[in-house]
Formats: C-alpha cells, sequence, structure tokens
C-alpha cells in the first residue's frame, strides 16, 4: 500500500499508523463528548422542565389571604329565621364582607368603596361564610367572626411578584390602592398560604375559586371506565395471542392491527369517538362514558403488548405439567398461566391508564374541554379532565387561570409519577423470574 | 326500570342460574355415587347455565335498546300531519329532535300544541316500551333459566361448551383491535368523500390557501372559505423538520453512548431518567412551549441582525408563537423515543462485529461510526421514521404554542399552523355534520391517518426485516 515513487526510503505501516495516531485519539475523545453533551442536553431539559414546572406550579398553591373581623348581623344577611335553610343559603353574603372593608379602610365615597372592592374577592369570602354558616348558623349570626378573605386575584398577582424587575401586575392598580397594599403588608394583615380551596371545589369563573376537583374527579371516572374495559379486553386479547390463536393469515391480520394502532396519532381516536361514538351511536357528549371508551381503544395496544409479554415469560414447562395431569385448554390458562402472568399484566396495564391520564387530544375532538364547574357524580354525567382542565385555564387570558393551570400540571405529574412508581414497584415485588 | 338496573337483574339471574345448575349437578352426581359420574365438573355445570341464562338476556337487551328509538321514531312519524312530513329532511329531523328533547325533558322548549302531543306520545311510547323492556327481561331470564337447569345431565358435555364461549370470547376481544380500525377508516373516509364532494380533491391537496372561517370569493365551493392544505402540510413539515433536527442527533448520540461507552451503573441511572421525558404529558410540553419557550426566544432573537457575508439578515422578527419554540419542545419530548428504539437496534449488531474491528486496530468510536453504524442503518431509519409520524400526528404541543393562522413559509420564526391545529380549531364546539368546515377536519383526518399508517408499516417492516438479519 505504500507506493512512493523515490523508492528506497521504505514507509513503515507503523509510522503512518502513528503519524495519525494523536488525530484519531482526538476524534475518539471528541466523539465521546458528542454523546456525554447529548445525554447532558436531555438531562438538562428534564430538569429545567421541571424546575420550571415546580417553581411555577408552587405559586399556585399558594394565595394571599387578609384577616378580618365581620360582623354577621341577620338584617344585613337579609336572615329572617335562622332555621330556614333555604334563607341562609340566599343571604347576602357579599354586604357583610363589604361593610367589614370599608370599615377596615376607612373609607366613605362611593370611588373609594369601589376601589376598596376592586382589591378584594368579595364574592369568593363571602362563600366562606356561607360554608361555616350552613353548619353552625345559630351560634354564629348576630356574632362578629374573623375569616380570612381572600385578595382579588390581580392583588394576588402582584404580591406574589414583588421586588421582580418591572414590577408586573402594578399598572392594574392606582396609586391609592397601592397605598392600602402597602399598608395592609406594613400592618401584616396580609399573608400568604396553601389556598386548601383549590384541591376541594371544583372549576369556577374566577380564578380565585376555581379548584381542581371536578377535573380530578372526572380523570377519576375516565380511567375508571379505561380500566374496566381495556383490563379484561385486553388480557383476554394477549391469552387469545399467546395461547389460542393459530398461525394463520387472520391472526397475522389481527397482530398488524394491533401494532399499527399503538402508532396511530390520539388525535385519529378522537375522530372516531367523534363520528362513531357520539354521531352514529348517539352517546351523550363531553361524558367520561364516551372519553373512557376512546382512551380504552387506545390504551388496549399497549395492555396488550405487555400482557403477551408477560405471557411469553411463564415457562412451557408450567402449561404442559399441567396438561400432564389433565388439565383442559381453559384450566390451564386460567388456573396456571393467567396467575403467573398477571404481575406483568397488572404492570402494563398501570403504564397503559397513566398515558391516558395524561392524553388530552382524543378528549379535546369529543368536548371535554368545557366549562364544568360540578363535580360529576357518576360515568353519565358532564365532565372534564385533568389535562382538559390544564387546557382550560391555559387558554383563559387572566393571569390568575395560568397560575391555576400551572399548580394543577403538579397535581397531574405527581398522579403521573405515583403510578409509575407502582407500576415499578409492583414489577420488582411481583415478577417472578425463571 | 333503567337499564343499569336490568343489567345488575340479568346478573344477578345469572349468579342464580349458577347456583341451581351447580347444585342440581352435585344432586344428580349424589345420587349417582360421587362426582367421578358426571361429564364435567360441577363448576362447568353452574357456568354453562349461567351463560346460557345471561348472554341470551343481554343480547335481547342490547338489541332493544339499540332499536326501540328508532321505532318510536316511525311511529311517532306516523301520527304527524301529512305536512309537516312534506317538509324538507333536515327540518324534519330538527322537529323530531324537539320532540324528543321534550318528551325527554331536556328543554323548557314549548312547540305547538301538536308538537306537544307528539312529544306526549313518545314519551307514552317510551314508558311502554321500558315496561315490556323490563317483563320480557324478566320472563327470557326465567325461561333460559330454567331450560338451563333442566339441561343438566350426567352425560351433558358442559366443560367443553363453555370452553367454546371462552374461547369465542378470546377470539372477539382479540378483533376489536381490527373492529377499531375498521372503524377509524370508515369515521374518516366517509365524512372525507362527503367534504370531497364540496370541496374539490384538487383544491384541497394543492391550493395553497386555507381560511376556512369565512367565504373571500363568491364562486367559492362550500361557500365557506378557502381549503387549500397545503400551507398546513409545509406548517406541518417545518416543526417535524425542527424536531427532529433536535430528537435525531441527540437520541442517537445518547443511544451511542449508552450502548458503547456507558458502564452499567450510568445505563440504569440514565436510561429510566430519559424515559421521564416521554411520560410527560403533551399538554404539559405544550404548556411548557408556550409560556416559557416561545417567549424566550422571541426575547432572544427579535431585532437580531445576523452579519452575513456582504449582506446581513434582519433585523429578525420573531411571532410569539414561533414555529421554532413547539419544534424544539416536541424535539425534546421524542428525544427518549428516538434513543430507545436506536438502543435497541444498535445493541441487536452482533458483537463479532464490533470485535473484529476493534481487532484491526480501530478505536472505539471508528468502530462505532465504520462498523455499527452501517450494520444498523436500516434500524435507525425505522427509528426515525416512527418518530417522524410520531411528530406529525402530535397536537397538544402545537395546539396550545403556534397559531391558527396558516402561512405558507419556510421560516421557523414565524408562526404557522399544522394538519392536527386545525383539526382541532375545526370541531372544537362545531358539530354540524354537513359543513364544509367540520368536514375538513375529517378530511384532514384522513392525510394524517394515511401518512402516520404509511410511514409505521414501513418503518416496522424495515425494523423486522433488520432483526431478522442477525437472529
Amino acid at each position: 500500500m505504500t507506493s512512493t515513487t523515490k523508492a528506497p526510503t521504505k514507509v513503515k505501516t507503523i509510522d503512518l499508523v502513528n503519524k495519525n495516531l494523536k488525530k484519531r485519539y482526538r476524534a475518539e475523545i471528541r466523539f465521546r463528548a458528542y454523546g456525554i453533551a447529548a445525554i447532558c442536553f436531555g438531562l438538562l431539559c428534564l430538569a429545567f422542565l421541571f424546575y420550571n414546572i415546580v417553581g411555577k406550579g408552587a405559586r399556585g398553591f399558594q394565595y394571599h389571604f387578609v384577616a378580618m373581623e365581620v360582623n354577621l348581623d341577620t338584617d344585613t344577611l337579609g336572615i329572617a329565621d335562622i332555621n330556614n335553610f333555604d334563607q341562609i343559603l340566599a343571604a347576602n353574603y357579599s354586604a357583610v364582607v363589604k361593610r367589614s372593608l370599608y370599615e377596615k379602610f376607612q373609607v366613605s365615597s362611593r370611588k373609594d368603596k369601589r376601589l376598596v372592592r376592586d382589591l378584594f374577592a368579595v364574592d369568593a369570602s363571602g362563600y366562606k361564610i356561607q360554608d361555616l354558616l350552613k353548619t353552625d348558623a345559630a351560634k354564629l349570626v348576630n356574632t362578629t367572626i374573623s375569616i380570612d378573605a381572600l385578595v382579588d386575584d390581580k392583588v394576588d398577582f402582584y404580591l406574589k411578584r414583588l421586588g421582580e424587575v418591572g414590577e408586573p401586575g402594578k399598572e392594574h392598580f392606582n396609586q391609592k390602592q397601592l397605598e392600602w397594599i402597602a399598608q395592609l403588608q406594613q400592618e401584616g394583615g396580609v399573608e400568604k398560604r396553601i389556598n386548601i380551596a383549590f384541591l376541594t371545589s371544583g372549576d369556577s369563573a374566577q380564578s380565585e375559586e376555581a379548584g381542581i376537583l371536578s377535573a380530578v374527579m372526572g380523570s377519576f371516572y375516565l380511567l375508571l371506565v379505561t380500566l374496566s374495559l381495556s383490563f379484561p379486553v385486553g388480557i383476554a386479547a394477549a391469552i387469545y395471542l399467546e395461547e389460542y390463536a393459530p398461525k394463520n393469515k387472520w391472526t397475522d391480520l389481527i397482530e398488524i392491527n394491533i401494532n399499527n394502532l399503538a402508532a396511530v396519532p390520539s388525535i385519529i381516536f378522537g375522530l372516531l369517538g367523534l363520528a362513531i361514538l357520539l354521531s352514529f351511536f348517539g352517546l351523550p357528549r363531553s361524558t367520561p362514558l364516551v372519553g373512557g371508551l376512546v382512551l380504552s381503544l387506545m390504551t388496549l395496544p399497549t395492555i396488550i403488548i405487555s400482557s403477551r409479554a408477560a405471557i411469553k415469560a411463564v415457562p412451557p414447562s408450567i402449561r404442559e405439567a399441567a396438561y400432564g395431569i389433565g388439565a383442559s385448554k381453559m384450566q390451564v390458562t386460567i388456573h396456571h398461566v393467567l396467575p403467573l402472568a398477571m404481575p406483568g399484566m397488572l404492570t402494563g396495564t398501570i403504564i397503559g391508564l397513566a398515558q391516558a391520564l395524561g392524553e388530552s387530544a382524543p378528549l379535546l375532538m369529543i368536548g371535554m374541554a368545557a366549562f364544568i364547574p360540578d363535580v360529576p357524580g357518576g360515568v353519565t354525567d358532564q365532565a372534564t379532565a385533568l389535562p382538559m382542565q390544564i387546557f382550560q385555564w391555559f387558554r383563559n387570558a387572566d393571569a390568575g387561570f395560568n397560575e391555576k393551570a400551572s399548580a394543577a400540571i403538579m397535581v397531574l405529574i405527581l398522579f403521573l409519577i405515583t403510578m409509575n412508581a407502582l407500576a415499578v414497584w409492583a414489577r420488582r415485588r411481583l415478577e417472578r423470574r425463571w | 326500570m333503567s337499564l343499569s338496573t336490568l343489567i345488575v337483574i340479568i346478573l344477578i339471574g345469572a349468579g342464580i342460574a349458577y347456583t341451581f345448575g351447580r347444585g342440581r349437578s352435585l344432586m344428580i352426581a349424589g345420587r349417582l355415587g360421587g362426582i367421578q359420574h358426571l361429564h364435567s365438573l360441577p363448576f362447568y355445570y353452574g357456568a354453562q347455565a349461567a351463560l346460557w341464562c345471561g348472554i341470551p338476556c343481554l343480547i335481547l337487551l342490547a338489541l332493544w335498546v339499540a332499536f326501540d328509538d328508532a321505532i318510536i321514531r316511525q311511529i311517532v312519524m306516523q301520527s304527524l300531519s301529512s305536512e309537516q312530513l312534506k317538509l324538507p329532511e333536515q327540518e324534519l329531523g330538527l322537529l323530531l329532535n324537539t320532540i324528543e328533547s321534550i318528551a325527554s325533558g331536556v328543554t323548557s322548549l314549548r312547540g305547538s300544541p301538536e308538537v306537544m302531543a307528539a312529544a306526549e306520545r313518545v314519551s307514552g311510547l317510551r314508558q311502554t316500551s321500558q315496561l315490556l323492556l323490563t317483563v320480557v327481561v324478566l320472563c327470557g331470564l326465567v325461561m333460559a333459566g330454567a331450560w338451563a337447569w333442566a339441561k343438566v345431565k350426567p352425560e351433558f358435555r358442559a366443560r367443553n361448551s363453555v370452553e367454546c364461549v371462552f374461547t369465542l370470547f378470546l377470539l372477539a376481544c382479540s378483533t376489536l383491535a381490527i373492529f377499531t380500525t375498521v372503524g377509524i377508516i370508515f369515521s374518516v373516509i366517509f365524512e372525507s368523500i362527503r367534504f370531497f364532494g364540496q370541496v374539490p380533491i384538487t383544491e384541497f391537496i394543492f391550493g395553497t390557501h386555507w381560511s376556512p372561517q369565512m367565504a373571500i370569493r363568491e364562486d367559492q365551493a362550500g361557500s365557506s372559505g378557502a381549503f387549500g392544505a397545503v400551507p398546513l402540510f409545509t406548517g406541518t413539515i417545518l416543526i417535524s423538520a425542527i424536531a427532529m433536527i433536535v430528537a435525531v442527533p441527540t437520541g442517537l448520540m445518547t443511544a451511542i453512548y449508552l450502548s458503547e461507552y456507558a458502564n452499567n451503573k450510568v445505563r440504569a441511572v440514565v436510561k429510566p431518567l430519559l424515559e421521564i421525558l416521554a411520560g410527560i404529558p403533551t399538554v404539559v410540553y405544550g404548556f411548557f412551549a408556550a409560556l416559557t419557550v416561545a417567549p424566550a426566544i422571541k426575547d432572544l432573537l427579535n431585532g437580531v441582525e445576523i452579519p452575513l457575508l456582504a449582506f446581513s439578515i434582519g433585523p429578525l422578527d420573531v411571532s410569539g408563537e414561533s414555529a421554532l419554540a413547539a419544534g424544539l419542545v416536541m424535539g425534546v419530548m421524542i428525544i427518549p423515543f428516538v434513543s430507545s428504539l436506536s438502543d435497541d437496534v444498535i445493541n441487536a449488531v452482533p458483537q463479532s462485529l464490533r470485535d473484529g474491528s476493534s481487532a484491526l486496530g480501530s478505536t472505539q468510536s471508528e468502530t462505532v461510526k465504520k462498523v455499527v453504524l452501517p450494520a444498523a442503518l436500516p434500524g435507525i431509519v425505522g427509528a426515525i421514521l416512527l418518530a417522524v409520524s410520531r411528530a406529525i400526528g402530535e397536537t397538544m404541543i402545537v395546539v396550545m404554542a403556534v397559531g391558527t393562522a396558516a402561512k405558507l413559509t419556510a421560516n421557523p420564526l414565524e408562526s404557522v399552523t399544522t394538519v392536527t391545529v386545525q383539526m382541532t380549531t375545526l370541531l372544537i364546539g362545531d358539530h354540524e355534520f354537513d359543513s364544509a368546515k367540520t368536514l375538513a377536519a375529517f378530511a384532514l383526518g384522513l392525510v394524517l391517518f394515511v401518512m402516520t399508517l404509511g410511514l409505521n408499516f414501513y418503518a416496522l417492516r424495515i425494523v423486522k426485516k433488520y432483526r431478522e438479519q442477525y437472529d
């Protein structure tokens, strides 16, 4: 390979190798660095994503409250008979809250009153009093109680970002209001706390009252429908394909279909739900029933594929032993193969359900991105789901809702982590190796 | 009785049939001197009785529920006056819907006395149907149960029949996948055909103007806007390309490093961590892209001038909903997808090839570049195709992070729109199934389905062939 025109000096291969060696080693190091950089990039993205989610989400759980004395006199409330529950429900709670506010800030002119009112979530604070009165009206009426009034979401936004550059949110207030806010802060009357109502109430048109309970329950019913359909059907399909199916065209067709369905974009399943379930079968829109049906069709491939792997892992000797003592095919499958493959199937099912929980596109198609403040009570009630709630809040122009969306994302991720941890635990603890 | 109560009753009936069937078989066995005189175990006699009792009733129930509305509708149609029947089909349907909603009490709507009478009739018929159904189901339950009970005899092959039903059930469950595919194809194709009846298919595929909202030209087909989908296709391709530029090098290098260089410890930590990226819901990525990445890109690049030889590009005008932001975030989402698929492929390359290369004195990176990667290339191409199909089908990130205005551009800093975005915008809240606007979403769905199906099919075949090569 060394052909030189000046004949005598023969070039040795080792020299050629040595000549290039440094370059090659440098290339080696560079290549390694690329790999490490790629991994670091991925991990950094992950870290940044979580940092972002947690940083934003933590804000969404907190809210600013102002401790306040409220006098609950029956005249202002408009309650004539405290034993009449309807009157307690319909009482004018905003009036007592407003009065206390005016007293607290010592304002009398109409304009000032309005400016004060704008700083607080009067209705939301009123509901708090209503909740108290619902349980114990007789004792509380005509007394002065202290409640934690909610500030307006704009005030909350401003207070949470105090000290940031540009003072975001400041532009919503005039000089007087800013002074009042400063005054509240100096007195120590305003306090940032975890907003429990976020976890215990449904969606609302007012961001300070909005909570995720309705979405969580909607997701729960969705997963219930999904689980009760896709788990039995998925396992049955897996058993058929592994234990019963003859090797023929039909079986091949089923397998090809399952593999393809696993890769069909989720939005297409939404179209299926829209055209077939809603239009053709006339099932009710925006319900967990329809959503669950669509999601179970989506999760089926996942469950079938992992269940088949679990069944494959059961050694044939167990089947043969069972056949040997006279068991029928169904007995072998149900009494021996199924229990041994169950941990793997459960793991696959949990992972499939976790996917279904985070899925949004098909639900969007069947109208689950709707404003539904009530907590659904069953699978045929109108409901929304956690990802849909996040999307709804994201689309809302109000800054308060964006914060709620970040908090809801944290809740969603928490559920997902729990489910995946459960799957990992189930795999480690229950799976047997032969 | 409501449907769910009836189902519960049928299940309870089946349970009772099980007890009786089993009890009878045991009784017969006792008379004969032990269960060894029966063909099957007592359990099978019970199960057989339960199945024979429950399945016919459930089928009856399903048929009834499926058809009773249509039958009631027919009866009501006959009672309508002849001039109402002469109404065009759509208005007649509307009228019938009104009658039905009044009958079920979902609206407080009031109609003419005639309509109210018809509504009354519908609710009356519904009650009769309910009552009849209950009676029929209960009778059926008792009769089928008695029949199944009577069939319990020592020579009866109960196990075989139960196992036959079981096998049929398994087969039915596994064919559900086929039905799903067929359902998808039907739901997409039928509406698409109707769409192409209103908008010519050539305009849809080659038209460069997309604005389904309003009519722009007088002579516009469908009279509700323009349906040239080319800007959507280019938008989808642009965003997917950006995503691939991020995901393919990163995912591939990650896979190479993890399978060729990293030790087990590193792999055990890094792999699951990266898989988390694939498990995060897309709505979260969308939120991240729209509220963090897009504004950051805008702040970073807006107004920047890039000197390029003699002239300069810029100042850049960055949209707040740039394709770049959505593409970058989508790329990050797809990294684990590419890396785990290529990891499998790279691991399938036989060790002997690497050993041979090392023996000839090549460095590790040379082995990877000149031996492992060429050997794994078909599989990697398959993996990339799968990733592309995932990128073009991705919905939430683009819905949240890019706009809805269709623009024919290749500039990643501008706002584009994609097929999936348009599908959602066309379908949210609008459910008239005959407007071209709604039907367009199904035509887009058809395009998406065909594209992803083609990519997947091809990719899976490549991967499979490649696997067989080294098995």
